[in-house]
């Protein structure tokens, strides 16, 4: 999955926030939907399309949506 | 004076007994003076927990509960029982759109056919005494409440509640009592790695329940031992929530 595409998949997790506010510097902890249930959309959307597995804690120590696409890499 | 939650002289099995729950239980009914056949998959886990067991005169015996082949293979080695305490289960999380074809297959052949497939041994190959009590360790997830992501879990935990209440229907003439404890959030691994999939704040959480703190397995086994006692023996198809006032606001 390239970065681009990764960045549209992180998108679709929202249902309020507007595809968008997206990008690779978007910092998503600071999105107003950010919480429970979008970690939950992002950590099932990686596991699915992705076949990696990561942890909230992986998602709260990432910053920026390339960072964390960059870290899933290293998985 | 002997408890009325004494268990002596009772011989009893216990699933999930490697690990968290389970293991509790069986630590706990030894000392209650019961005779314990433990099972888990985890040979090494499951010797620990047999090794951690008061008094003597207990077995252990891995096998996967839901194969059904390994299944009957285990209740044919059993002792006759006069309790069971059924903890095996494991846990998903994900969103509904993720949810894979076989994902559902799998998680109720673990949560579900399991429990079913062994009470169905048990009493076929009458296993059980007249009296016995069976207890299965469902959850507040799909009975009570239901949180994110817990779709496939909550389902498989409230089709596990029903079938406890057509068994005890059941098997009330032949002296069998079934029941379920339905715990909230418990300290075990199971607990700390859906929390981490989940990255909630812990601190924040436990002001969620009313008596402010997340449940011990003890917490959890001493409503399974009240369960197993004679003490009740006018009990059976019930559901016993065990979650600090959790599903109450
Ligand atoms: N912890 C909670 O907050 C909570 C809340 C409500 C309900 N529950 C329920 O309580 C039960 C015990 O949970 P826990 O927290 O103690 O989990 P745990 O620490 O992960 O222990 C699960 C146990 O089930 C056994 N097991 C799982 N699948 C099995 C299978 N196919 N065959 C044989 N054994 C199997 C495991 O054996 P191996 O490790 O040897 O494979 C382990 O001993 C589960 O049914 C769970 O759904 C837990």
């Amino acid at each position: 999955m390239t970065l681009d595409q990764f960045v549209q998949q992180f998108a679709e997790q929202f249902d309020e926030t507007p595809a968008n506010q997206f990008t690779p510097a978007t910092d998503y902890k600071s999105l107003e939907e950010w919480g429970s249930l979008t970690t939950l959309g992002v950590i099932t959307m990686v596991d699915a399309e992705m076949g990696k597995r990561i942890t909230g804690s992986n998602l709260l120590a990432c910053t920026t949506i390339e960072e964390l696409y960059n870290f899933i890499q290293r998985v | 004076m002997k408890s009325r939650f004494s268990l002596e002289g009772k011989t009893l099995l216990v699933t999930g007994a490697s690990s968290g729950i389970g293991r509790c239980v069986a630590v706990e009914c030894a000392k209650m003076g019961a005779r314990l056949v433990i099972n888990g998959r985890n040979q090494e886990r499951l010797n620990q927990t047999l090794s951690m067991l008061e008094g003597t005169g207990h077995q252990a015996i891995a096998a996967d509960l839901s194969d059904h082949e390994a299944v009957s293979a285990m209740v044919d080695q059993l002792p006759q029982l006069d309790g069971v305490s059924h903890n095996a289960g494991v846990t998903s999380i994900g969103m509904i759109k993720f949810i894979k074809a076989d994902d559902w297959q799998a998680l109720s052949q673990n949560n579900v056919f399991s429990a079913i497939w062994l009470t169905r041994c048990l009493v076929a190959k009458k296993k059980l005494n007249k009296p016995a009590s069976v207890v299965f360790t469902s959850s507040i997830s799909g009975n009570d409440s239901v949180r994110h992501g817990e779709a496939l879990y909550a389902a498989t935990k409230s089709a596990l509640s029903g079938f406890a209440k057509a068994a005890a229907l059941d098997l009330a003439p032949q002296g069998i009592r079934v029941n379920c404890v339905h715990p909230g959030m418990i300290e075990t691994e199971l607990f700390h790695s859906s929390q981490d999939a989940l990255t909630q704040d812990l601190d924040e959480m436990k002001k969620l329940f009313p008596l402010k703190r997340f449940g011990n397995p003890e917490d959890v086994a001493d409503g399974i031992i009240y369960l197993l006692s004679d003490t009740s023996s006018w009990v059976t198809g019930t559901e016993l929530k065990i979650d600090g006032g959790y599903t109450l606001i």
